[in-house]
């Protein structure tokens, strides 16, 4: 992943750094999860013997209810929300931007129409929408929740790129090229995608922390992909357990710490981002 | 422009998003596959109670007339029946949707009362010693509240404050009490990003000149701060609010999964699952429709309350 933001402006800030090396951590033991996990979970087993297990040499973590080791599910845990969250990202970020420039730039009518259909998207607060779709089937499959997580996760960026496109579609160099004859297209992938890139960037930072959490809330709610292991899920499960005190306090907090640490470090990347853009911004939160 | 003109522009934006919701569901429902007959009735359920039941959903009209009849009872204020027996007198949606309104909106209400009281002083706080070891702590504890999953958090409050302590009224529990944990649930999840927008609204106001000048004139800095600063930092902050407000109203599912409550979210879920088109149709509108009166109030309240953005 690169941090390379157009334009100069000062490096970034220590709390940016963090939350990059937040997310490095998580895309690390994502990648390497399931390859590093102390146990091999696609072994479909049960073992009734070690269920409930607290913290041991053999189990770092404890074990779940059917004697699964916990650690070995945070890190498949990983490898699911790494998969998912970077495909919808890329997904979303993607039709947005498209559909945000060429709102932008030709203005009238397409904008209306794109306008319209953001302030009817965004008329489902929440996970409402991602929910109604994924709701539709009984067992939702990863495509299924993809195409939910990114029906309405397009209009952030949409917006963020039209917002540009507005600002920029007057500068000079813009002008310039429609005068020397530039296409609509090429104006666009030219001239104005690469220098909103920096905004979208830190859109992207933010959409990073919120797929992490709705697609955990899918999980929890029982309608999340049907994927082997899940942190949504594994909270689901825990408070099934709650009267098992002293194990659901470790078998809670993991995955719900691991969900923290990702959308903690996404915001603390998407801050700096933003400040080192725009330092008039510095020090104003969210 | 006037504030005439802008409400009518408001209003007929707003309408147009509602209308476009509505579609959307329509289309939606229709798209999907799954007979709704099949799931109210039960897939072996003779042959008449069927028909009744296709009938009242008004599945045997074309897709049209069924939108139109959809948008007569927006108009005669029933939204349509539920259909569960098929019986054209039976409870209507509108019933359905009043009958989880109060568990909604007090949960709304309570949540956004624990996030003001905790979210103020913070923030405000933070803006004052800026840069200080306090800043940093006010951030690290709003920065939490906003990345600590709701669903680890919940389940947590209800371990301590239900099982351990047994202070608390637990979930499926009814009674004034049961509506703490939720409320504490809902408050501290939105108390974060409150903190945050107080702060760097704060931060901001007491850099400008009348803050400067009301301390040069000498007026006690708890003056300053309360009467100069602090009301016209929360300008924003009541946007906010007014947004977090509308969205509680439609959408604290994790929440109401989590304590069993009964709530507009939860209800949507449930009528999607069940394929039960008159109330998925129903629960949408109304949601829509506290979205879109959110934002115009909130635009409204902000207009008023700063008179130099209301020629936008």
């Amino acid at each position: 992943m690169t941090v390379r933001v157009p334009g100069r402006g000062p490096g970034l800030s220590p709390s940016a750094w963090i939350g990059l090396v937040m997310l490095a951590v998580y895309a690390a033991s994502g990648l390497a999860g399931p390859l590093i996990a102390p146990y091999d979970l696609s072994l479909p087993h049960v073992e009734l013997a070690h269920q409930f297990e607290g913290s041991s040499p053999a189990h770092w973590l404890g074990t779940d209810p059917s004697g699964h080791d916990t650690l070995s599910q945070l890190l498949w845990g990983a490898r699911s929300a790494l998969e998912l969250s970077v495909i919808v990202v890329a997904i979303s970020s993607a039709i947005g931007l498209v559909i945000g420039t060429i709102a932008g730039w030709f203005g009238g009518a397409v904008d209306e129409i794109v306008m319209r259909t953001v302030d009817v998207l965004m008329a489902f607060p929440g996970i409402l929408l991602n929910i109604a779709i994924v709701a539709t089937v009984a067992h939702p499959g990863v495509p299924l929740t993809i195409a939910a997580l990114c029906a309405n996760g397009w209009v952030g960026y949409a917006r963020v790129a039209r917002g540009q496109v507005l600002a920029l579609r007057d500068r000079d160099y813009v002008t310039a090229a429609v005068a020397l004859g530039a296409s609509h297209r090429r104006v666009m992938t030219r001239h104005l995608i690469p220098n909103l890139m920096g905004p979208a960037m830190v859109q992207m930072s933010f959409g990073l922390g919120s797929v992490i959490i709705i697609e955990a809330s899918l999980s929890f709610l029982g309608i999340g992909p049907q994927l082997d292991y899940t942190w949504g899920a594994m909270l689901d499960q825990a408070r099934n357990f709650l009267w098992n005190t002293e194990w659901v306090r470790i078998y809670a907090l993991v995955p719900g710490l691991a969900i923290t640490w990702v959308v903690l470090g996404a915001n603390l990347l998407g801050d700096g981002l933003r400040d080192r853009l725009d330092p008039r911004q510095r020090g104003r939160g969210a | 422009m006037t504030i005439g003109s802008f409400l009518i522009r408001r209003l007929g934006s707003g309408a147009l998003a509602i209308l476009g919701a509505s579609i959307l569901t329509f289309a939606f429902l229709h798209l999907v596959p799954g007979d709704p007959v099949d799931h109210l009735a039960g897939g072996d359920a003779p042959p008449g109670v069927r028909l009744k039941i296709e009938h009242c959903m008004g599945l045997d009209r074309s897709l049209p007339a069924q939108f139109v009849g959809f948008l007569g009872h927006v108009v005669d204020g029933t939204l349509g029946n539920q259909c569960r027996s098929g019986d054209p007198a039976g409870p209507t949606v509108a019933a359905r949707i009043a009958e989880v309104m109060p568990h909604t909106l007090a949960l709304a209400v309570c949540g956004m009362l624990v996030a003001i009281v905790l979210a103020l002083p913070l923030g405000v706080i933070a803006a004052i010693r800026r840069g200080t070891w306090i800043d940093t702590a006010a951030t690290v504890v709003s920065l939490s509240g906003i990345a600590v999953p709701q669903m680890m958090f919940a389940p947590l409050l209800i371990l301590w404050g239900f099982i351990t302590l047994g202070w608390f009224p637990g979930p499926t529990e009814v009674g004034p009490a049961a509506i703490v944990l939720p409320a504490l649930a809902v408050g501290t999840h939105l108390m974060a990003m409150l903190a945050r927008m107080t702060r760097s609204s704060m931060v901001e106001v007491l850099g400008e000149d009348y803050v400067r000048t009301a301390r040069a004139k000498g007026l006690p800095e708890g003056r300053v701060l309360a009467l100069h600063a602090l009301r016209n930092a929360l300008l924003p902050v009541i946007t906010v609010v007014g947004l977090q407000f509308g969205s509680l109203l439609s959408g604290a599912i994790i929440i109401e999964n989590v304590f069993s409550r009964p709530g507009l979210g939860s209800t949507l879920i449930d009528a999607i699952k069940e394929r039960n088109y008159p109330v998925v149709q129903g629960t949408v509108l109304v949601i829509a429709v506290i979205y879109v009166a959110v934002n115009l109030v909130v635009d409204l309240a902000y207009g008023l309350a700063d008179p130099r953005i209301r020629r936008t």
